[in-house]
């Protein structure tokens, strides 16, 4: 699968699937002319570099949305040894938008990566890559050996003087990996159990040196921006809301997949490409930016437009930008119960509160949806999870609460009605039929 | 002990950090042990941490804490299927119900005949390519409607 629709394609202009990843088809569509034009065209300096990428106002495309010049600024400069770090552990369900990136623009990550290395004065980079695609692991360790090969990594690159090389390193199947301080916990060969912040990665890092750490579609921007000119990128966008996004649309809809959108483009637009609701069905909430954001019901979803600022004002987060449609076959409660017991799984064991109440969170949850929901429980989930979030060193507790509080702010009545009736108030058939897989198993009468 | 090839491969592995770091090497390694020996039994992990001059205990951790190393024996093929909620809106669920009933297995179970596991995976970062199948973590297979799935079974042989 590559690249379902764009609007204004720049990030994924002239990619070409599979025949398009290497380095000739990138250079040829003006691949690595960027760092040639810092490095040995207009000879920017470091700081004429940050400089650009701030007015580009490109901001941080795994989840936090914050500035990435700002970050690269945080970067003290006398360190002698640096690191940079490439957050390709992607695991956030709903979101899989760095996987076609790196099947399909891998340079792009690459010369990314060397320019931001330049900028913060970086020796060495890694690309912590998520376990489960490791097929694209391979392929961008194919990608290095090409860069390498062509002199864009290693020492004296271009003849510039500049040294600075890239390695990959994967996850083999921990969520909390892509927290960035668990990923640099994971890199130096441990658990990957986050660590107190501050000191910011910036200050202590990876082998407790200044790091930097961007998502990969972040990196993959950052040759954008130089070949456009920073002011041109942010104009994309919206104010504030520099370029355009990648968009995983995943769910209910006829054409799942990835958009490239300019932030500030109207949700009903983002479903209209992505072929709209499945079979027709009435849309009833979208989360619209991985399973930690809370939902957002159809009516307002509707109205809001798919940038940082807009999301935010509906209560919700743009996060990675992993919309998961969800249309009236869906069990609310169903639904939380699930996502629930991935939190719950996925908790990293370190702190008592998220270790403990992630357990307690998906029970209660399980118990309404079972049949054996307590009027009072409601109350005790909000109150529980009160005491998880902002309690521990992660956010991961947060992620697990957010959920259920946007679920009991919007579709309370539904937990009610669970509670009271002990079934659910959407009927498990119906609920059935929202699923391809069975309707087509029925339809072969497989089994 | 470890095959010479596998040694070697972590070597390169090895070769990626910094000289006194070692052991950032320990996740890719204990894939490559894990490849070579189908799974991590206690001397497997032993020869990583001798290899990386790690204590054991320390690869101990590395390798429970990441679900995708198996620490009891699995089938020829592991079948591990995504039924969180995004993938579980296109089929995941009802994937993996398929799969039970083929393989006459539940999840953390392996044929009698030694052939398949079947595991229950979460976030493949794949969710528009649901249902999602990963086969020995390595291969993941999109879109496994019905008729894909009876392809995948019968192609391992």
């Amino acid at each position: 699968m590559a690249i379902i629709d764009a609007i204004n394609a720049t990030l994924t202009a002239g990619w070409k699937g599979d025949a398009g990843w290497n380095l000739k088809e990138y250079e040829a569509r003006g691949g690595y002319q960027s760092l040639k034009r810092i490095l040995t065209g207009d000879k920017l300096t470091p700081d004429q570099v940050i400089a650009e990428v701030k007015l580009s106002v490109l901001r941080g495309r795994g989840g936090a949305g914050f500035p990435t010049g700002l970050k690269w600024s945080f970067m003290p400069k006398a360190a002698p040894v640096k690191y940079l770090v490439c957050n390709t552990d992607e695991g956030e369900p709903g979101t899989f938008k760095d996987r076609d990136l790196l099947a399909y623009d891998p340079h792009s990550v690459i010369e990314g990566m060397i320019i931001a290395g330049y900028a913060v004065g970086a020796v060495a980079g890694y690309n912590y890559i998520h376990g489960e695609i490791f097929e694209l692991y391979e392929r961008f360790e194919a990608a290095l050996a090409e860069a390498r090969a062509a002199g864009y990594l290693g020492q004296n690159i271009l003849g510039s003087g500049f040294n600075f090389d890239l390695f990959a390193h994967h996850g083999w199947g921990a969520y909390i990996c892509g927290e960035e301080s668990a990923l640099l916990e994971s890199i130096e060969g441990k658990k990957g159990q986050p660590r107190y912040k501050p000191p910011f990665p910036a200050s202590v890092g990876l082998y407790g040196k200044p790091t930097t750490i961007n998502n990969t579609e972040t990196f993959a921007a950052v040759p954008l921006v130089f070949r456009m000119g920073g002011q041109a990128y942010l104009e994309l966008g919206k104010p504030n809301n520099g370029g355009s996004k990648l968009f995983s649309v995943s769910g209910h809809v006829n054409k799942p997949g990835n958009y490239e959108v300019p932030l500030g483009t109207p949700f009903a637009k983002l479903l209209e490409m992505a072929g709209g609701m499945r079979n027709g069905r009435k849309l009833k909430g979208v989360i619209p930016g991985g399973s930690s954001s809370p939902v957002i019901p159809a009516d307002m979803i509707m109205d809001c437009t798919m940038d940082y600022d807009s999301i935010a004002k509906a209560g919700s987060m743009l996060g990675s930008g992993a919309v998961i449609v969800m249309d009236e076959t869906v069990c609310m409660v169903q639904a939380l119960e699930r996502l629930s017991w991935f939190y719950y799984e996925e908790s990293c064991g370190q702190c008592t509160p998220c270790r403990e109440g992630t357990g307690w969170l998906y029970k209660i949850i399980h118990r309404i949806e079972h049949g054996e929901g307590r009027p009072e429980d409601l109350d005790l989930l909000l109150e529980l999870g009160g005491n998880i979030a902002g309690r521990t060193i992660c956010a991961l507790g947060d992620a697990a609460v957010m959920p259920i509080q946007g679920m009991l702010k919007h579709f309370r009545s539904e937990f009610e009605y669970h509670i009271e009736h002990k079934k659910c108030l959407v009927p498990r058939e119906v609920q059935k039929a929202g699923s391809t897989f069975h309707t087509r198993m029925m339809a072969g009468a497989a089994c | 002990m470890l095959s010479q090839e596998s040694l070697s491969r972590i070597d390169r592995e090895i070769a990626k950090y910094p000289a006194d770091q070692k052991q950032s090497a320990c996740m890719a390694a204990l894939r490559i042990a894990q490849e070579e020996k189908g799974w991590l039994a206690k001397e497997a992990i032993e020869d990583v941490a001798a290899v990386l001059e790690m204590a054991p205990m320390a690869v101990y951790e590395v390798a429970t804490f990441y679900n995708m190393y198996d620490l009891h024996p699995v089938g020829t093929y592991k079948l591990t299927v995504c039924t969180n909620l995004p993938c579980q809106l296109s089929g995941g669920v009802h994937a993996a119900d398929y799969l039970k009933q083929k393989l006459g297995i539940d999840f953390n179970q392996t044929t009698a005949d030694g052939k398949f596991t079947l595991k229950e995976g979460e976030c493949m970062g794949a969710c528009g390519d649901a249902p999602v199948v990963i086969v020995n973590n390595v291969r993941l297979k999109s879109f496994m409607t019905p008729e894909a799935i009876d392809k995948l079974l019968a192609e391992c042989k």
